[in-house]
C-alpha cells in the first residue's frame, strides 16, 4: 500500500460537544491505482481527505505511506513527507489565494520558500500547459477566471509538486461536464506517465466509477463497503449503497450517443 | 484591490492637507502663538482671526499650531491600538480552541466597554500627562482590533489555500506574510481610520478634562477647554479647536468609508457602465415576459467583446437554465441583467427591462436591491466577514423597504427558517464564518428572497457544494418557485443540476447563445446544435459500458474572447463544419416551439 489508512478516528470538539467525524476506518489505495470514495454529504469523506495529508489530526489510528507511520510527525520531517502527498480541494473559490498571482500560486508550489515566479516561468506554463490553460494566465489574478478555470490553475499547482500520491476532492463538481471530461482523461494520463497514485472522492457515482479501481462507501464516518470497482456497481452489498445508486438521476443520453 | 471612491480621494486629500499643517505651522506661525499682544480675550478682528485667549495669544495661530501635537498623539495612540490589538488578535486566534473560545469572550466584554472609560482607568492609574493619555487611549482601543483580527484571521484560515500552501510545506512566516496578511488588510485599514476619529475625539476629551495634555503644551483639547471658559467673551476661541476637531474627524471618516465601500462587493451596484445599441432585427420576446434582453453585449474598454449579442426574454414565475463551458459568459450575462459588473467591462444592449423596470439607464438602486436577488457562485465571498449574519441579512429591508430594525431581525429568523437552518436566533448572531459551506449558500438565498424580489438571479448556486446539500438547495429554489412565483435564471455548468430545476435552457458558447431548447428535450438527448450533442456526450454516465475507454471529449479549446474566429466560434472544433461557417456567424434559428439554434447545418439534411 502506497498510501493506508489504519483504525483511524477523527473527533471534532470535546466534552459534550465531540462529534466523531472518523469512526476507526481503515482504506488503503496501492501504488499507481485510484481509489474512489463515495457518500453523501456529512459521511466524512473530506475529513477522511484532511486525515490522510495530515491536516486533521486523528484521534487514534495511524496514517502509512509507504508503511511508514506518518501521523506522529512534526515539524521539518512532516514538512517533507507533505509535499509528497499532495490535495485538490473541492471550492474552487477559496483555493487560491486571490493576492497572488497564477504563476506566484504555482511557482510557490514548485519551490514554497522562495517562489520566484520569473525563475520557474518555464515550468509554470508547462504546467498550465498541461491542464489545458495558455501560458499568459500566470500574469493574472484568480478573479479574472471562471470557476471552471480556476479548478485547473489549482491541479494545475497540486502536480507542480510533484506528489507521488494526490487526494482529490470533489474536484469536478465545479467543472462542466467537457471539462470534466478532459480533466478526468489528464488525470487518467497522469497516472499512468507519473504513476500517480490517487484517492479520489465525489459525490458524482458515474465519476467515479469512471475512475476508480476501487470504491470505499462511506455513511456517518463509517465505510459501510469496500471493494473493488465492479463489484460494489454491479452488485451492492449494503443496503445504504443501494440506496445512494438508486437515488441518482437517471439522464438516460441515447439519442447523443 | 482598494476602489477609489470620491470620498475616499476627498478624506485622503483633507488628511493630506491637515497633515501638512501640522508640520508647517510650528515654523510659520509658532512665534505668533507665544506672542503676547496685551489684548486679552479679543473677539473676532482683522489682526486676529478668532480673537485671542486669555493671555493675548492668537488663537488661530495656537490651534494652527496645536495640529502637530494632536495629530501626533493621535496616530500614537492609533498606532498602539493597532499592534497591540493585532497582536492580541494573533495571539488569541494562533493559540489552541480553549484559550480562543475564553479569549474572546474576554475581547467581546472589553469592546462593548466605552473606550474613553477604559481610558480614565487608565489614566487614573499612570497619572495625568500626555504620555498616560496617549498610552490609555491605544490600550482603550486596541480590544476592536483584536476582535476584528481574531475574526478575520479565523475566517481566511479557514479558505482552502491557507491549508494548501501548508501542505506544500510553506514557511510559516510566508503563511502569514503571503496569505494571510493581505487578505485582512482591507478591513483592517477601515477599522483603522474609524479608530483614527475615536482616539481624536477621546485625546481631545481627556486634555479638556485636563487629564491629557499639561500646561505650557496644547492640543486642540486643551486649546477647547480654554476656549470654553471664556465662551461668552470671545465665543470663536472655542471655535477653532473645535472646527479642527470635527472636521479631521469627519475626513478620517470619510477614508473608512471610502475604503469600505470600494471593499464591499455589492457597492457600486447600478452604476457600471452602461450604452444603448442598435436593436437586434426579427427578434421579439413574447407579450407578457418578465425579464426581456436584446442584443445584451460586454465588453472590455479595448472593445474585446466577453458577451456578444445574446437576447433571451424569462416569463414570469419560469425558471430559465444557462448552461456553458467555464468561460461562456454566462456569469457576465447574468451580472449585466443584475447591474452588478465588475470594474472594467462595459455592457451596451438595445433593450433590457424587467417588467416596467429599465435596467439600461441609471435604474433607481432601491428598485434594483428589492426587485432582483442575487444569489452568488461563492458563498465565503458573499458575506462581509467582519459583520455579523443579522445586519447584512437585513440591509436591503432596512435600507431600501425602510423596516425598522426588530422587524427587519424577526423576517430574517423567519427567513432563516424557511430555509431551513436550524437555530435561527442563534444563526443571526454569529460571523459568516462560524457557518458551513451549505449553510452560507442557504442563508445568501434567504437574503436574496428576504426583500421579495420579482427575478431571482443564481449563479451556480450550487457548484461549490456536495450532492445531498446541493439536492436540498435545489429543492429549496423549486419551494420558493411555486410558492412565490419568483422566476429564475439559474446558472449552471451541469447539465443535469439543470435538468431537474429548470424549464427551459440557453446553451452558451463563447460569449453567445447557441441554442435554446425546453429541458424535456435536453433530458433525452434531443439537441439540435452540435456544440450541446458535444456537451452531452461529454458527461460521464452510471450504466457506462464495462470496458472503460477515455470519456468523449471535444477537441480543442474554447477561443479566448479575444481570438474568436470570424465565422461560428464552435467552427474549429465542430464535426459537421460547413465551409459557410468559417466565414459567416450563424443567426438563430427558430426550430420550433421555445426553440432555437444558432448553426448552419441546422435543418440541412446530412
Ligand atoms: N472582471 C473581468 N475582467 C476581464 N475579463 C473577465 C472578467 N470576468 C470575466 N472575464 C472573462 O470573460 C469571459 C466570460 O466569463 P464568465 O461570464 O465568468 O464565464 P462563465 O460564467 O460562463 O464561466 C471569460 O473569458 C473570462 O475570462
Ligand atoms: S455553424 Fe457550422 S461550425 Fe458552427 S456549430 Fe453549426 S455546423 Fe458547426
Ligand atoms: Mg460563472
Amino acid at each position: 500500500m502506497r498510501l493506508a489508512a489504519e483504525n483511524l478516528t477523527v473527533v471534532f470538539g470535546h466534552g459534550s460537544r465531540a462529534h466523531v467525524a472518523l469512526d476507526d476506518v481503515s482504506v488503503g489505495v496501492a501504488e499507481g491505482t485510484t481509489l474512489g470514495l463515495v457518500g453523501e454529504s456529512g459521511s466524512g469523506k473530506s475529513t477522511l481527505a484532511k486525515a490522510l495529508v495530515g491536516l486533521v489530526r486523528p484521534r487514534t489510528g495511524r496514517i502509512l505511506l509507504d508503511g511508514a507511520d506518518v501521523s506522529a510527525l512534526r515539524g521539518a520531517r512532516l514538512a517533507a513527507v507533505r509535499r509528497r502527498v499532495q490535495m485538490i480541494s473541492q471550492d474552487p473559490y477559496s483555493s487560491l489565494n486571490p493576492r497572488m498571482t497564477v504563476g506566484q500560486a504555482i511557482a510557490e508550489a514548485i519551490d514554497p520558500r522562495r517562489a520566484d515566479h520569473r525563475r520557474h516561468a518555464d515550468a509554470v506554463t508547462g504546467w498550465l500547459e498541461t491542464v489545458a490553460l495558455d501560458g499568459d494566465a500566470a500574469a493574472r489574478y484568480p478573479h479574472e477566471f471562471s470557476g471552471g478555470q480556476r479548478q485547473r490553475i489549482a491541479i494545475a499547482r497540486a502536480l507542480a509538486a510533484e506528489p507521488e500520491v494526490v487526494v482529490a476532492d470533489e474536484i469536478t463538481s465545479a467543472l462542466d461536464c467537457s471539462v470534466q471530461a478532459e480533466v478526468l482523461n489528464l488525470l487518467a494520463g497522469l497516472r499512468e506517465r507519473l504513476r500517480l497514485t490517487m484517492v479520489f472522492i465525489s459525490h458524482d457515482l458515474a465519476v467515479v466509477r469512471h475512475v476508480s479501481d476501487e470504491v470505499a462507501v462511506m455513511n456517518r464516518g463509517r465505510i459501510v463497503e469496500y471493494g473493488p470497482c465492479r463489484r460494489v456497481y454491479r452488485s451492492p452489498a449494503h443496503p445504504y449503497t443501494r440506496r445512494l445508486l438508486g437515488s441518482v438521476p437517471a439522464f438516460p443520453l441515447q439519442e447523443s450517443r | 484591490m482598494i476602489r477609489w471612491t470620491a470620498g475616499l480621494k476627498a478624506g485622503l486629500a483633507g488628511l493630506a492637507a491637515v497633515a501638512l499643517v501640522g508640520l508647517a505651522a510650528p515654523y510659520l506661525f509658532g512665534e505668533a502663538a507665544q506672542q503676547l499682544s496685551g489684548a486679552a480675550r479679543e473677539g473676532v478682528s482683522a489682526g486676529h482671526w478668532l480673537g485671542t485667549d486669555a493671555l493675548g495669544r492668537d488663537v488661530l495661530a495656537r490651534t494652527l499650531v496645536a495640529t502637530r501635537l494632536t495629530l501626533l498623539m493621535t496616530a500614537a495612540a492609533t498606532a498602539i491600538a493597532g499592534v497591540l490589538g493585532i497582536l492580541i488578535g494573533t495571539t488569541v486566534w494562533v493559540a489552541g480552541p480553549r484559550v480562543r473560545e475564553t479569549g474572546l469572550r474576554l475581547i467581546d466584554v472589553m469592546v462593548s466597554y466605552p473606550a474613553v472609560i477604559l481610558a480614565l482607568v487608565v489614566a487614573a492609574i499612570l497619572g495625568a500627562g500626555p504620555v498616560a493619555a496617549v498610552l490609555a487611549i491605544g490600550v482603550a482601543w486596541s480590544p476592536a482590533f483584536a476582535r476584528l483580527t481574531a475574526s478575520l484571521a479565523a475566517s481566511v484560515a479557514g479558505r482552502d489555500f491557507v491549508a494548501t500552501a501548508r501542505l506544500l510545506g510553506v514557511p510559516p512566516y510566508r503563511v502569514l506574510t503571503r496569505h494571510l496578511l493581505p487578505n485582512i488588510a482591507e478591513p483592517l485599514l477601515v477599522l483603522l481610520s474609524v479608530a483614527f476619529a475615536g482616539t481624536l475625539t477621546a485625546l481631545s476629551g481627556l486634555s479638556f478634562l485636563g487629564l491629557g495634555v499639561q500646561p505650557p503644551a496644547y492640543d486642540w483639547g486643551a486649546l477647547l477647554d480654554t476656549g470654553l471658559e471664556a465662551i461668552y467673551t470671545n465665543p470663536a476661541e472655542a471655535v477653532g479647536p473645535a472646527v479642527a476637531i470635527t472636521l479631521t474627524g469627519v475626513l478620517a471618516g470619510f477614508v473608512g468609508d471610502g475604503l469600505a465601500a470600494g471593499s464591499d462587493p455589492r457597492a457600486g451596484r447600478g452604476r457600471d457602465g452602461w450604452s444603448p445599441s442598435a436593436p437586434v432585427p426579427g427578434r421579439r420576446a413574447p407579450d407578457g415576459a418578465l425579464l426581456v434582453v436584446d442584443g445584451l453585449s460586454v465588453e472590455l474598454p479595448g472593445g474585446v467583446r466577453l458577451v456578444d449579442g445574446v437576447s433571451f426574454h424569462v416569463m414570469p414565475g419560469e425558471i430559465v437554465g444557462v448552461v456553458g463551458e467555464s468561460g461562456s459568459g454566462k456569469s457576465l450575462t447574468a451580472m449585466a441583467v443584475a447591474r452588478l459588473l465588475p470594474d472594467g467591462v462595459r455592457a451596451t444592449a438595445a433593450g433590457l427591462r424587467l417588467g416596467d423596470l429599465d435596467l439600461t439607464g441609471r435604474a433607481e438602486p432601491a428598485r434594483l436591491a428589492t426587485e432582483i436577488g442575487v444569489v452568488y457562485q461563492d458563498p465565503s465571498a458573499s458575506f462581509n466577514p467582519a459583520l455579523r449574519m443579522g445586519g447584512q441579512l437585513t440591509e436591503v429591508l432596512r435600507r431600501h423597504r425602510g423596516v425598522g430594525r426588530a422587524e427587519a431581525r424577526e423576517r430574517a429568523v423567519k427567513a432563516l427558517e424557511a430555509v431551513r437552518i436550524l437555530q435561527p436566533e442563534t444563526v443571526v448572531r454569529r460571523h459568516p464564518h462560524e457557518l458551513s459551506g451549505g449553510m452560507r449558500q442557504r442563508a445568501m438565498i434567504a437574503s436574496a428572497v428576504l426583500p421579495g424580489p420579482r427575478l431571482l438571479i443564481a449563479d451556480e448556486p450550487t457548484t461549490a457544494l456536495d450532492v445531498t446539500v446541493q439536492a436540498e438547495v435545489l429543492e429549496l429554489l423549486k419551494e420558493i418557485n411555486t410558492a412565490e412565483g419568483t422566476a429564475m435564471m439559474f446558472i449552471s455548468h451541469d447539465i443535469g443540476v439543470v435538468g431537474t430545476l429548470c424549464d427551459r435552457v440557453l446553451v452558451m458558447y463563447a460569449g453567445r447563445i447557441v441554442e435554446e431548447l425546453p429541458v424535456a428535450d435536453l433530458r433525452v438527448g434531443r439537441a439540435a446544435h452540435p456544440y450541446t450533442r458535444a456537451l452531452l456526450a461529454a458527461t460521464p454516465r452510471l450504466d457506462e459500458d464495462e470496458e472503460r475507454g477515455p470519456l468523449t471529449t471535444v477537441p480543442g479549446r474554447p477561443p479566448a474572447p479575444s481570438a474568436r474566429p470570424g465565422g461560428c466560434a464552435f467552427a474549429p472544433r465542430c464535426p459537421v463544419a460547413l465551409p459557410i461557417c468559417a466565414t459567416d456567424p450563424p443567426a438563430p434559428v427558430p426550430t420550433g416551439e421555445g426553440r432555437s439554434a444558432a448553426c448552419h447545418a441546422v435543418g440541412v439534411p446530412s
